[in-house]
């Protein structure tokens, strides 16, 4: 058994440590807002925090996380950034098909974490591991300038 | 604490009720599965249906792939119902020909950007003809005359006695009314939801984890698995040595089917594991030799020969001149479009539970009832004994339109016992797509005083819709492939197109988005282009004197000269290019600006978009289809390309089939000019319209005349070219 702290609860899984976290959310747990996209860290739909740090979910070996804090897209609501985060996101309507916007909204809300005011190259940094197919980085970069305007 | 699948979670829902009551003041829940009308209920045909609450559930004949669909088909079922917009909820449709059948394509699919085209009229019918037996059945309820009642936000009000009623409070009264075959439909001034930019009914869920993809489908019990299919198209499996995959923890069982194999686990990792450590031997039959180069000389091979005529006005040959297009003076190039791969943001997959006398299929598919008949074949049940529920759509771009992904998911679920949930690896993805096809374009020209007199075009590549939809395929002509190439919207007098049916080895092909005028806007603009400069001419101002007959689209050209600073000043090697086009019935106008660097790497510096789409239903989706559309397209010119050797695909992910990345996106202004006109289509068009642009784009900033896609950075580089 493996213990983990996900969303602020703790889950006991039984799993092999190699397994990706991406895996237990999806098909162990059942927390199906984190996404697979590619497997390879390519595309970041898989992104998480993990003790406030995003990182990709599909290379994390549930056996390296020990007694850090998990969030997931389902629970960053209830942070203030991620709410402010997901607000501008429906403020400016960025989303299409939506798959990606899980680890994007992930990956913006880590940013404004660590840089409250982003400037637009601290934005492509933080951005630029998260690939959509529809094409709403436009939006997105609107989206991370108003949320941060609000901090 | 499994999620069931089906119900979204409560919580989810009531959480997100709270978090966008601010933005949005509703909450849309996008249930699971189309349930019958509860006893009580008002559904006077298939797309409405109001209960004694005066909830309204409205039941999407499109499916939603991020295109906005959903709410804009909403917003028009509501606008002549009169319904409460905010007690407005949706509904996926379940697989049902007889009800949801796209009127333009005769079946239940969603594609060719024509979702508001097709069922504009029939569902502003459905909304009004609801609304006509709500009027009734309050005007009857108070002894007046339906024609003194109005409505509004879901009442019917008689004004003389200030009485009302909600639809709630109608709907059994209601229910035995016959709804009127021609209703009388709004005027656009009266128009109280159309044209506005409401929010979208999906978007609150798809913040917070609550939405839910095919990919997210968790039945109890649910075994997860993942799939080889035979590395070569038509190959077979020879031999499988299972012995080490059975070793992998968590691993439970192996499929082997004549084409593919499958591993059954835990979870998808133990299942990929276990494929990885699955030793198969593939025959690799006919199409073990097939390359990239074959493809291409087969289909430049074909591409010389005359095709069928898809359009014959004038008389070329005589403008021509004696030895038709090897006359003195004829101007000729040749345009070539890569194999391209979907590559949408949620892998293919398919869950299925087959029993002997049922099945079961969760996806998210662009053709539910072929997903229906692909799941009733591979299980050997009649189509009665199975049901498909659809779900939000992770990316379609035509690949949805397939239902190949279904076929192979229920093939393999009949030797599982429970339901399974087949979800390709992104390599199997890209491997295994049906892609757009290869194109081969030759366009001849003669100009005479600075126009165009003469111009043929011939078409080479596949026919998708002789396998599509094959009614469609008449004479030898694809109406996709020279879709957008056989209704040029320049003032030509003497011109031919054609088109070459060529399929290529090894490989299926099918749609993608922008399919037809993808390449053929490509192929024409480019080659106005190489017109204009032939002529000395700007490439804005050559356009516009071919547009007379188009004057919608010569309008759009202007407003995006304006827009763009097309003329003004600019460093080296950056440069401007504008496209045009009239494809899927939308009037589309773009400038893409870019720089190219000394080893020839393209950066994109700006995009302008002038549209006229017609009537517009929601002009924030609108904007955001372009948006997208423009980016799509833009991917496709910088990197996409499918190879193919031995009979392999070699690419497999996104490091080695890249896609555009946020720090490469452009500043992007839409521009929408206003049009009482009919609704044109848009999903595809920004796709359509980029990559020529940008084409142009580079030739006017290196001098290069490129003339295949994707980008040559070899030819751009600096000192490339004497």
């Amino acid at each position: 058994m493996i213990q983990l702290s996900i969303n602020g609860t703790s889950h006991a899984v039984d799993v092999t440590p190699d397994v990706p976290l991406l895996w237990v959310l999806r098909d162990v747990i059942g927390l199906t807002g984190t996404k697979f996209g590619c497997g390879i860290a390519q595309c970041g739909a898989c992104t998480v925090h993990i003790d406030g740090k995003p990182l990709r979910s599909c290379l994390l070996p549930v056996g390296a996380i020990g007694a850090r804090a998990v969030t997931t897209i389902e629970a960053v609501g209830a942070t203030p950034i991620g709410a402010k985060v997901q607000r501008a996101w429906l403020d400016l309507e960025v989303i299409q098909c939506g798959y990606c916007q899980s680890g994007q909204i992930m990956s913006a809300t880590a940013l404004l974490n660590a840089i409250p005011r982003p400037d637009d190259a601290d934005i492509d940094a933080a951005m630029a591991g998260n690939i959509c197919r529809c094409g709403t980085y436009v939006r997105i970069r609107e989206a991370i300038k108003l949320a941060a305007s609000e901090a | 604490m499994l999620e069931t699948s089906d119900g979204v979670s409560r919580r989810g829902l009531l959480g997100m009720a709270g978090a966008t009551a601010l933005v949005v003041g509703f909450c849309v829940p996008l249930r699971w599965s189309a349930q019958a009308a509860p006893a009580g209920a008002f559904s006077p045909n298939a797309f409405v249906r109001i209960d004694a609450q005066g909830d309204v559930t409205l039941v999407m004949p499109q499916v939603e792939m991020g295109q906005g669909v959903y709410t804009s088909i909403s917003m028009i079922l509501a606008e002549e119902l009169d319904a409460d917009w905010r007690r407005v909820r949706v509904e996926h449709a379940p697989p049902d020909e007889a009800h949801y059948a796209n009127p333009m394509l005769t079946i239940q699919a969603t594609g060719n950007s024509n979702s508001i085209r097709a069922w504009w009229t029939p569902l502003r019918k459905a909304g009004a003809g609801a609304r006509a037996c709500l009027v009734e059945a309050a005007a009857a309820s108070w002894g007046v005359s339906g024609t003194e009642c109005r409505t509004q936000a879901s009442e019917v009000i008689h004004d003389r006695t200030g009485r009302k009623l909600a639809y709630g409070a109608l709907v059994g009264r209601a229910a035995h009314l016959t709804p009127p075959k021609d209703p009388p439909l709004k005027e656009p001034s009266a128009f109280r939801l159309i044209g506005r930019p409401l929010k979208r009914l999906d978007t609150p869920d798809k913040t917070n984890g609550a939405a839910k993809y095919g990919i997210d489908a968790l039945p109890p019990g649910v075994k997860f698995a993942t799939l080889a299919q035979s590395p070569v198209l038509g190959g077979r499996v020879a031999h499988v040595d299972d012995r080490r995959a059975r070793t992998v923890p968590g691993v439970r069982q192996i499929v082997v089917l004549d084409d593919l194999v499958a591993v059954v686990g835990d979870h998808m990792w133990a299942a990929k594991r276990g494929l990885e450590a699955l030793d198969v031997t593939w025959t690799d039959g006919p199409n073990g030799t097939v390359s990239t180069g074959q493809i291409w000389s087969q289909l430049r091979k074909a591409s010389a020969g005359t095709g069928a005529i898809a359009k014959e006005v004038g008389d070329v040959d005589k403008i021509f001149g004696p030895h038709g297009e090897t006359s003195r003076g004829v101007i000729n190039a040749t345009y070539e479009m890569p194999l391209l791969a979907h590559a949408c943001m949620e892998p293919l997959n398919c869950t299925v539970h087959v029993t002997p006398t049922s099945a079961k299929a969760w996806i998210g598919s662009q053709v539910l009832e072929r997903v229906h008949a692909a799941v009733a074949k591979a299980a050997g049940l009649p189509e009665s004994q199975v049901t498909v529920q659809n779900h939000l759509i992770g990316g379609g771009f035509g690949r949805r339109l397939e239902p190949d992904m279904a076929f192979a998911a229920a093939r393999i679920a009949k030797e599982v016992d429970g339901p399974v949930k087949v979800v390709w690896t992104r390599e199997e993805d890209i491997r295994h797509d049906i892609y757009r096809p290869a194109y081969h374009d030759i366009l001849w020209a003669r100009l005479e005083g600075g126009r165009i007199v003469g111009w043929k075009h011939r078409v080479s590549g596949s026919a998708v819709m002789a396998r599509f939809l094959p009614p469609f395929f008449q004479k030898g002509v694809d109406p996709d492939g020279v879709d957008s190439a056989q209704d040029v919207p320049y003032d030509l007098e003497n011109y031919r197109v054609e088109f070459n049916r060529e399929e290529p080895p090894g490989v299926n092909t099918g749609f993608w988005r922008g399919v037809g005028p993808n390449n053929n806007v490509f192929a024409i603009e480019s080659f106005v282009d190489e017109l204009a400069r032939e002529a000395n001419q700007d490439p804005i101002a050559f356009r516009r004197t071919h547009l007379h007959k188009t004057p919608r689209l010569q309008a759009a050209l202007e407003l995006v000269r304006e827009k763009s600073g097309w003329g003004g000043p600019l460093p080296p090697r950056c440069g401007r290019g504008v496209a045009v086009q009239v494809s899927f019935a939308s009037f589309i106008a773009t400038v893409v600006e870019c720089e190219v660097d000394d080893a020839g790497e393209v950066a994109l510096r700006r995009a302008t978009c002038a549209v006229d789409t017609g009537l517009v239903v929601n002009p924030n989706t609108v904007m955001a289809q372009l948006q997208g559309g423009l980016i799509f397209g833009l991917t496709a010119a910088l990197y996409g390309e499918i190879t193919v050797e031995k009979g392999r695909v070699q690419q497999s992910n996104f490091h080695d089939y890249r896609i555009l990345r946020f720090d490469q996106a452009p500043p992007i202004d839409v521009h929408l000019i206003k049009s009482g006109e009919a609704p044109g289509g848009i999903g595809e068009t920004g796709t359509t319209a980029s990559i020529p642009a940008l084409r142009n784009a580079i030739h006017a900033a290196t001098g290069v005349a490129l003339r295949r896609m994707p980008i040559d950075r070899n030819l751009l580089a600096r000192g490339a070219r004497s």
